[in-house]
C-alpha cells in the first residue's frame, strides 16, 4: 500500500516557513522536508544486498525501479524492531551525481505535516546522542514539542554511498 | 516558433550537415591518389564549398575564410590544374580536422580558435604558390559534375570585361547619362528593363527615351525578342558603382555606357542641380550577429548526441504495426473480462498466449530500434590507420568486414575506445616495419582486419593482424619480472596471452605514447566485461594475432539462469555458464586449506562459496550436497557453489547504481515475476576478484 | 493567389533558411534537394520563381536553369542562382543558361527578400 502524500490538497507553506513531514522513531519525533518526500508505503519484501552495513536492509521494487531501503532505527543506533504489516517506509528523493536518487527509510510511524517557521529553528546542539550531527539540520519548537529536523540529503548519501564493507 | 528559435534549429542542421560533410571529405581524401576519379574530387570540393557557404551565411567567418583556402586548392584539383599529391592530401586531411574543431567550438558557442587554421593556411598558401604538376586527364567516372562552359549557338559573345567604375566627386555631378543596348535575347532570361528603370528611378528622377528603330513590322515581330534600346538620364548624384549594380544582371548580355553629367565648369548638359551628394554605399550583406560568448563548456564530440537516435523508417513502421496488433489483442481480452462464460475460458487462454507473443515481439522490435550498425564505430578507423601507419613508418592495409552488423546503441558507444586501443596496439606492437616483413618473407604491406558478425545471441568483433604475433617468451619474462606469476608456473598459451590484460603490464621497450603505457589493456578488458562481454586472444608467432570480442547484442536484456543460495535468489548470465554438475566427494579436494578445488574433466577448478562471499545461510555447507555451476570468463574457469537451479528466463537488467551503488560481484538487479527483486551476478567480476584475492597474485587454474 | 517559389539546394540548412525566410514573408515554398528533383517537380508543376544553388550533386544549378528553360511554362519564370562566386565567367555561364540573375552568398534574409521582390 502506498499513498502519494502530495496531492493538490496540501496547502503551500506560507513564506518564511517550510513544510515538514514528521515521523516517530524510538520515542522521538523527526521532520523531513516535505519537498523531498515522494510517497509513504507499507512494508515490502526486501532483497538483501551483500556487503551492506546492517542498517541497509536491501532493495525493493518500486514500480520497476530498484530502490534501497534504510532502517533508520539501526542507522541511529536504536534497537532493532521486527518489520511487519504495520511498518512504514518513507520514500524520499535526493539529488545525486547521476540525477536523482530514490531511497526508502523505515520508521516507526508517520505523524503529521507541520509548517515550521524559519525563526523557530535552532541550530543542532553539541551533544546529540546517537544521531550524527551531520544529518540534523536543526531543532524546531513546534506546538510545545521538539521536532528534530533531518537533512535528508546528508543522511541518504552517507548511508547509501559512504560506507561499504569490504568482502570477507 | 520565434525567429530566434527557428534560426537556432536551422543552425543546428548546419552543424550536423557540416560534420557529415567533413566526414565525407575525410573518406574521400583517404581514397584519393593520383588516379582518383573526378567524381570523388568533386564530392570533396562540394562538401567544402557547402561548409564555406553555410558558415558565411550563418556568421561563422573564421570557418568560412579558412575553408575558402581549402576550397581553392580542391578547385584546382578538380579542374585538372593541379595533380593530387600525397603531400596535398595530408594537408587537406589536417584541414578537415581543423575545420571540425572550429565547428565544434561554434556548436558549443565557444570562441573559435584559429591557431590551427592559421598554421595550415600557411601550408595551403605554400602549396598553392607552387605550380603543381598539371594532372593527367582524371578518369571520368560516370557523369562529370562540373559541366563544361556552354558555347552559345551562333556567335559566341566576346568575353565581356566588367565595367570599371568611373571615379567622380559626387558634388561635381548632377547625374548620369546611360546608354542601354540590350541583346535581343534579353527577355529569354526574364530580365525586365522596366524593373531596372524602376530601381534607377528610386535613386532620383529618371528620364527615359526608347529607341524603336530596330522594331520590325508587326508580322515579323517576335515578342520574345528585345528590339528596343534606351537612353537614360538619371538625375541623382550617386556613385557610379551604385548604378552599375542596378545593371548587374544584364551587363553580360548588353552594351551599356555611362557618362557622368557634370555641374558647373565641365561641359555637358546639366539639369537642376542634384541634391547634395547622397553617398549611397552599395548594400553589402550584413554579417549575422556572432553568438555571444558563453561560459566555457567542453564542446561535445562532433555528431554525438546521447539524447537522440536516427531510426530507419521501416523499423518504426514495424513497431507501429506490432502496437496495432497488441491493441487488438488487448481489446479482445477486455471483452471477455466483461462477461465471464466458462466456454470463453479457452478463448481467453488463447488470447493470453497471443498477448504474450505480441508483447515479446514488440519488445524485440523496440530493442531493434536501439540497434545501430557497427559501421558507425568502424568508420573512424580508415583515418586512424592511415595517420598511425604513416607516423610509425609502416605500411598497412585496413579491411573492414561486417559494417552492417547491428548492436545496441549503448554498446556501440562504449566499444569505440577499446577498439581504438586494440587497433593502435596491433599497429604499434603487432605490425612489423616493412623491411622486417620483407626479410621474413611477408608482403611489405601488412593487413589489419576488423570483422563483425552475429553468433548466437552475441556480436563478435575481431581485430586481426598478420603481424609478428605475441611473443610468449617476452610476455612470460615480463610477468615473472613483475612478480605476476610464480617463477616456475607452467602456463598454457592461453594463459600467457591473457597476461597482457593485467594491470600495469607492458612489454614495450620504450613506452610509446600510443599504447605502451601498460594502462591500456586492462582497461580494455574491464570495459568489455562491463558491457557483459568477453575478450580472447589467438596468436601465432611470426604469423599474426586475432583479438576476439564477444558482446551481448543488447545491454538491457539478459538470458539468465535463476539460482538459489539459501533464501536468496540470484540470476547468472547463461552466456557465462558452461555446465552445472552435482559434485561427488571424489572430485573434491583442497590445497593446504587455502583453496577448495573441484576436478572437472581434466582440470581442477577453484570453488567459490557464494554463501560465504555474500554472507548467506546456505542449505548446507557440504559441497557434495549442493550444485556446482561451472562458469567461464576470459578463459578462466571456476565453479560456483549454489543450492538449487531454478528457471532459465529472459530478464530485464535494472540498475543498482541509479539509486544505490555498485556492489562488487553484482551486475545489476531484475524484477522477478512475483514483483520481488533478484540480484544479477557479475560472473567476470566474481572470478577476477576471487582469484586475485585467493593468492594476492594472479591465480591461474592449473 | 499564393506566390510559389521553388528553392533548390543540397544543403538542408541553406534550404531551411531560405524556406523559413520566404515563408515568413508570405511566399509559398517548394523545396528540392538537387537539380534532378527540381526538374521532376517542374515537369508537372508551375511556380512563380526558381531559386537555386549552383554546386549540387547529380545536376548543378546552371544545368537546372538550362533544362528548365526548355519547359514551356518555365520560359518566362524568373530564375535566380545562389552562388558564392561573382566572377565574370560564372555570370556569363548563368546568363547563357538562362538565369535571370543571382544572389551572392553569404546573403542575409533582407537581401534575399529584396532581391526576390525585384523580380516578382
Amino acid at each position: 500500500m502506498s499513498m502519494d502524500i502530495k496531492p493538490a490538497g496540501v496547502a503551500q507553506a506560507a513564506s518564511g516557513t517550510e513544510q515538514y513531514l514528521s515521523f516517530l522513531l524510538g520515542g522521538e519525533e523527526y521532520g523531513v522536508d516535505i519537498q523531498k518526500v515522494q510517497e509513504i508505503k507499507g512494508w515490502d519484501t526486501v532483497t538483501r544486498v551483500p556487503y551492506s552495513p546492517p542498517y541497509v536492509l536491501g532493495v525493493i521494487n518500486l514500480r520497476g525501479s530498484i530502490v534501497p531501503v534504510i532502517d533508520l532505527r539501526l542507522r541511529f543506533g536504536l534497537e532493532k524492531v521486527p518489520h511487519d504489516a504495520t511498518t512504514v517506509i518513507i520514500v524520499v528523493h535526493v539529488p545525486g551525481d547521476r540525477g536523482e536518487r530514490t531511497v526508502g527509510m523505515v520508521v516507526d510511524a508517520v505523524a503529521d505535516v507541520y509548517d515550521v517557521a524559519g525563526a523557530n529553528i535552532l541550530p543542532p546542539p553539541e551533544a546529540l546522542g546517537a544521531v550524527e550531527k551531520v544529518f540534523v539540520r536543526g531543532l524546531a519548537n513546534q506546538d510545545g514539542k521538539m521536532l528534530i529536523l533531518i537533512d535528508v540529503d546528508g543522511l541518504v548519501i552517507s548511508s547509501v554511498v559512504g560506507e561499504s564493507q569490504a568482502a570477507a | 516558433m520565434t525567429l530566434d528559435l527557428e534560426m537556432e534549429e536551422i543552425i543546428k542542421v548546419f552543424f550536423e550537415e557540416s560534420f557529415e560533410g567533413l566526414d565525407a571529405m575525410e573518406s574521400g581524401l583517404l581514397t584519393l591518389d593520383a588516379t582518383a576519379d573526378r567524381e570523388t574530387i568533386n564530392t570533396i570540393f562540394r562538401a567544402a564549398h557547402s561548409i564555406k557557404g553555410g558558415a558565411g551565411t550563418f556568421g561563422f567567418m573564421e570557418i568560412a575564410e579558412f575553408t575558402h583556402s581549402v576550397e581553392t586548392l580542391l578547385d584546382e584539383m578538380r579542374n585538372g590544374q593541379r595533380a593530387v599529391s600525397a603531400d596535398a592530401v595530408q594537408v587537406l586531411l589536417q584541414s578537415v580536422d581543423v575545420i571540425r574543431e572550429m565547428t565544434q567550438s561554434a556548436q558549443a558557442k565557444q570562441p573559435i580558435v584559429t591557431v590551427g587554421a592559421d598554421a595550415l593556411s600557411g601550408e595551403l598558401a605554400r602549396i598553392l604558390a607552387q605550380k603543381g604538376p598539371i594532372a593527367a586527364a582524371p578518369a571520368a567516372a560516370g557523369t562529370a559534375a562540373a559541366p563544361p562552359p556552354v558555347v552559345a549557338a551562333g556567335t559566341a559573345p566576346p568575353k565581356p570585361v566588367p565595367q570599371a567604375p568611373i571615379n567622380v566627386a559626387l558634388d561635381s555631378i548632377s547625374g548620369w547619362r546611360i546608354e542601354f543596348v540590350p541583346d535581343p535575347t534579353l527577355f529569354k532570361t526574364c530580365n525586365d528593363p522596366l524593373r531596372i528603370f524602376a530601381e534607377l528611378a528610386g535613386l532620383g528622377r529618371l528620364e527615359v527615351t526608347a529607341h524603336v528603330e530596330q522594331l520590325p513590322l508587326l508580322q515579323a515581330l517576335d515578342p520574345s525578342h528585345c528590339y528596343l534600346s534606351w537612353s537614360l538620364v538619371l538625375h541623382a548624384a550617386v556613385e557610379h558603382s551604385r548604378i552599375i549594380e542596378v545593371f548587374d544582371w544584364v551587363e553580360t548580355v548588353s552594351k551599356i555606357s555611362y557618362e557622368p553629367v557634370y555641374v558647373g565648369p565641365k561641359p555637358g548638359e546639366s539639369s537642376a542641380a542634384g541634391a547634395g551628394a547622397v553617398p549611397v554605399a552599395p548594400a553589402r550583406p550584413a554579417p549575422l550577429a556572432e553568438s555571444a560568448a558563453a561560459p566555457v563548456v567542453t564542446p561535445a564530440k562532433a555528431g554525438s548526441d546521447a539524447g537522440s537516435i536516427r531510426v530507419a523508417t521501416e523499423k518504426v513502421d514495424a513497431l507501429i504495426n506490432l502496437v496495432g496488433e497488441l491493441v487488438i489483442t488487448q481489446s479482445m481480452l477486455g471483452r471477455f473480462a466483461e462477461k465471464y462464460d466458462p466456454e470463453d475460458l479457452e478463448s481467453l487462454r488463447r488470447g493470453l498466449i497471443q498477448l504474450a507473443r505480441n508483447t515479446r515481439e514488440l519488445q524485440e522490435s523496440v530493442m531493434q530500434i536501439r540497434m545501430l550498425p557497427i559501421g558507425f564505430s568502424f568508420n573512424r578507423f580508415p583515418r586512424l590507420v592511415h595517420d598511425l601507419s604513416r607516423k610509425l613508418g609502416k605500411k598497412v592495409e585496413l579491411k573492414l568486414c561486417g559494417e552492417n552488423t547491428e548492436l545496441d546503441k549503448t554498446v556501440l558507444e562504449k566499444i569505440g575506445d577499446p577498439l581504438v586501443h586494440l587497433v593502435r596496439n596491433a599497429l604499434d606492437h603487432g605490425m612489423e616495419l616493412p623491411e622486417k616483413r620483407l626479410a621474413a618473407g611477408k608482403s611489405e604491406t601488412g593487413t589489419l582486419e576488423l570483422n563483425a558478425f552475429h553468433e548466437g545471441g552475441s556480436i563478435i568483433i575481431e581485430v586481426k593482424d598478420d603481424g609478428a604475433g605475441l611473443n610468449k617468451a617476452r610476455i612470460l619474462g615480463k610477468a615473472r619480472e613483475r612478480g605476476l606469476i610464480e617463477p616456475d608456473a607452467q602456463l598454457t598459451d592461453d594463459q600467457i596471452y591473457n597476461l597482457i590484460f593485467v594491470a600495469g603490464f607492458s612489454t614495450a621497450d620504450q613506452v610509446s605514447d600510443l599504447s605502451g603505457r601498460g594502462v591500456g589493456m586492462d582497461v580494455v578488458r574491464r570495459n568489455i566485461n562491463d558491457l557483459g562481454g568477453t575478450v580472447q586472444i589467438f596468436s601465432s608467432e611470426g604469423v599474426g594475432s586475432t583479438i576476439r570480442i564477444r558482446l551481448p547484442l543488447t545491454l538491457a536484456i539478459l538470458e539468465g539462469q535463476v539460482l538459489r543460495v539459501g533464501k536468496e535468489i540470484y540470476v547468472a548470465s547463461l552466456v557465462s555458464i558452461i555446465e552445472t554438475v552435482q559434485p561427488t566427494r571424489e572430485h573434491l579436494s583442497s590445497v593446504a586449506g587455502r583453496s577448495e578445488l573441484f576436478k572437472h574433466r581434466d582440470s581442477y577448478l577453484p570453488i567459490i562459496r557464494l554463501h560465504d562471499l555474500f554472507d548467506i545461510e546456505p542449505d548446507s555447507r557440504d559441497i557434495s550436497k549442493g550444485l556446482l555451476v561451472v562458469v567461464e570468463s576470459d578463459g578462466r574457469r571456476v565453479s560456483v557453489l549454489v543450492d538449487e537451479l531454478l528457471a532459465q528466463q529472459q530478464v530485464v537488467i535494472k540498475s543498482l547504481e541509479t539509486n544505490f551503488k555498485h556492489v562488487p560481484g553484482l551486475a545489476g538487479a531484475t524484477i522477478h515475476g512475483d514483483g520481488t527483486v533478484a540480484l544479477i551476478l557479475d560472473i567476470p567480476g566474481l572470478i577476477s576478484n576471487f582469484l586475485e584475492r585467493q593468492s594476492g597474485r594472479i591465480e591461474l587454474a592449473a | 493567389m499564393a506566390v510559389t517559389i521553388l528553392a533548390v539546394d543540397d544543403s538542408a540548412s541553406m534550404r531551411q533558411m531560405v524556406s523559413f525566410t520566404l515563408k515568413h514573408a508570405g511566399y509559398t515554398v517548394v523545396e528540392a534537394t538537387d537539380g534532378v528533383e527540381a526538374l521532376e517537380y517542374a515537369r508537372s508543376n508551375a511556380v512563380n520563381l526558381v531559386l537555386t544553388d549552383v554546386n549540387m550533386p547529380r545536376m548543378d544549378g546552371i544545368t537546372l536553369v538550362r533544362e528548365l528553360r526548355q519547359l514551356d511554362p518555365y520560359k518566362f519564370v524568373p530564375m535566380l542562382v545562389l552562388t558564392t562566386e561573382a566572377g565574370q565567367d560564372k555570370k556569363m555561364q548563368g546568363k547563357q543558361a538562362g538565369a535571370t540573375g543571382w544572389l551572392v552568398k553569404p546573403f542575409n534574409p533582407e537581401k534575399l527578400l529584396a532581391t526576390i521582390a525585384k523580380v516578382l
